[in-house]
C-alpha cells in the first residue's frame, strides 16, 4: 500500500471523536434556545403550583416532554387519580407512535444506547434526526446519540433554572419560543427539497389544517396522524413511482 | 399531597409517555426483516409529520379581529425564516433571524398599532 492510499483509508474509514461532539453540537443549537426557554417556563409553572425544584428536575429527567410536563402540572395540582394521571398522559403523547417507524431499524443497530434513543425522541429530536447528514469524518450513530443527549440536557437545565430562579431571570424571554416553529419550517423546507415526492408533505398539511380546522388546537394532532399515515397508503403507488424515479435517474 | 404521591404520578407520566415512544419499536422491532408496508411509512412519515409540527405550532393563529396581530406577526416570521433559509441555506441564520425578527415584532408592532 502507498502512502497515498493508506492516507485515504485513514481519512475516509476512521472517524474523528472531537468532529462528531462538534457536529452534534452544532445540530442541537436551535433546540437549545427552545429547550431552555420552554424548559424554564415549565420550572416556574410547577414551582408556582407549590413544587419545590428537585421536582421540575425528576420530571425533566424521567419523563423529557414538552407537552405531557405542561399537562402533569395541572394533575399534580388537582392529585389526579392515576387513571386520569395515563389516560391523559397517553393522549396527549399519542402521536409519538408514529414517530418511532423510521427509526427501527436504525436504532436497533445502536446497540446498548437503542433504549436511551426512543426515551429522548421527542418532536424536536426526531426532527433533526429526520435532517441529519452527516459529514464523513462524523461518526452517524454517536452523532444521533450526542444529539439526544444535549437536546435533554438543555430541557432539564431550562426547567431546573425555571424552579430555582423564576421570575427572577432578568431577560425577557418572551417569543424564544419561536425557535421551535422556526425549526420546523427550515427542516420543512430541507425535506421539501430533499424528498422526490411532495405527497407526503402536501398531505401533512392539508390533513393538519383539515383537522385543526374541525377538532381544534387541543385534539387535532393524533386524528390528523392516524389520517395521514392512510392517505399515504392509499396514494402509495404515487409515492414509490416517485421515489424509485429518482433512484434511476 | 404527600411526596410518595407526587412521586407516583411523576413515575407514572414517565411510564406512560415511554410507552408511547416505545410502540412502533416494541410491535415491528421483534422481527429481522421490516414489512415493506412499515418500510414505505418510515420513509414517507418523516416530511409529513415534520408539515403537521409546523401546523402544530401555529396553532394559535386565528382568523378572528382579535387574533390578526398574531397571526400577521407568525406569518411575516415564517416568511422571514424561509427566505432567509431559500437565500443562504444556512440552518442557524434562518432560526436565529427568524426568531429575533419574530421577538421584535412581538414588542414592536402593537405599541405602533396602539
Amino acid at each position: 500500500m502507498t502512502l497515498k492510499q493508506e492516507d485515504d483509508s485513514l481519512s475516509s474509514g476512521t472517524f474523528s471523536n472531537r468532529e462528531t461532539w462538534k457536529y452534534a453540537f452544532i445540530q442541537s443549537i436551535p433546540v437549545f434556545f427552545g429547550y431552555l426557554f420552554l424548559g424554564i417556563a415549565f420550572g416556574i409553572l410547577l414551582e408556582q403550583a407549590g413544587f419545590h425544584a428537585g421536582w421540575a428536575l425528576l420530571s425533566s429527567l424521567v419523563i423529557y416532554a414538552g407537552s405531557g410536563q405542561f399537562l402533569l402540572v395541572s394533575l399534580l395540582e388537582s392529585n389526579a387519580s392515576l387513571t386520569v394521571v395515563s389516560a391523559m398522559t397517553l393522549l396527549i403523547n399519542g402521536r409519538h407512535i408514529f414517530y418511532g417507524l423510521s427509526f427501527v431499524e436504525k436504532f436497533r443497530s445502536m446497540g446498548r444506547k437503542c433504549l436511551y434513543m426512543i426515551f429522548s425522541l421527542t418532536d424536536e429530536t426526531y426532527s433533526v434526526l429526520c435532517s441529519l447528514q452527516p459529514p464523513a469524518r462524523v461518526d452517524p450513530n454517536k452523532a444521533m446519540f450526542r444529539l439526544a443527549l444535549l437536546d435533554h440536557s438543555y430541557w432539564i437545565l431550562g426547567s431546573f433554572l425555571g424552579a430555582m430562579m423564576g421570575s427572577l431571570i432578568p431577560f425577557d424571554f418572551q417569543g424564544v419560543d419561536f425557535s421551535m416553529t422556526a425549526l420546523f419550517v427550515v427542516i420543512f423546507l430541507d425535506q421539501w427539497k430533499s424528498m422526490p415526492s411532495h405527497i407526503p408533505a402536501v398531505v401533512g398539511v392539508f390533513s393538519s389544517v383539515f383537522f385543526l380546522a374541525f377538532l381544534g388546537p387541543e385534539q387535532f394532532l393524533l386524528p390528523s396522524l392516524a389520517a395521514t399515515a392512510a392517505t399515504l397508503f392509499i396514494c402509495k403507488r404515487w409515492i414509490v413511482r416517485k421515489m424509485e424515479g429518482e433512484n434511476q435517474k | 399531597m404527600t411526596a410518595g404521591r407526587t412521586l407516583l404520578i411523576i413515575i407514572v407520566a414517565a411510564i406512560c409517555t415511554f410507552t408511547t415512544r416505545a410502540f412502533p419499536f416494541v410491535v415491528f422491532g421483534g422481527k429481522k426483516e421490516l414489512s415493506p408496508a412499515v418500510r414505505f411509512l418510515g420513509s414517507c412519515l418523516p416530511s409529513a409529520i415534520i408539515a403537521t409540527l409546523v401546523v402544530y405550532c401555529l396553532r394559535s393563529i386565528t382568523f378572528s379581529p382579535s387574533g390578526l396581530l398574531n397571526a400577521g406577526i407568525q406569518l411575516l416570521s415564517v416568511g422571514i425564516v424561509t427566505a432567509l433559509h431559500l437565500w443562504k441555506h444556512n440552518i442557524l441564520l434562518s432560526i436565529g433571524g427568524g426568531t429575533v425578527c419574530y421577538m421584535v415584532l412581538l414588542r414592536v408592532v402593537p405599541n405602533w398599532i396602539h
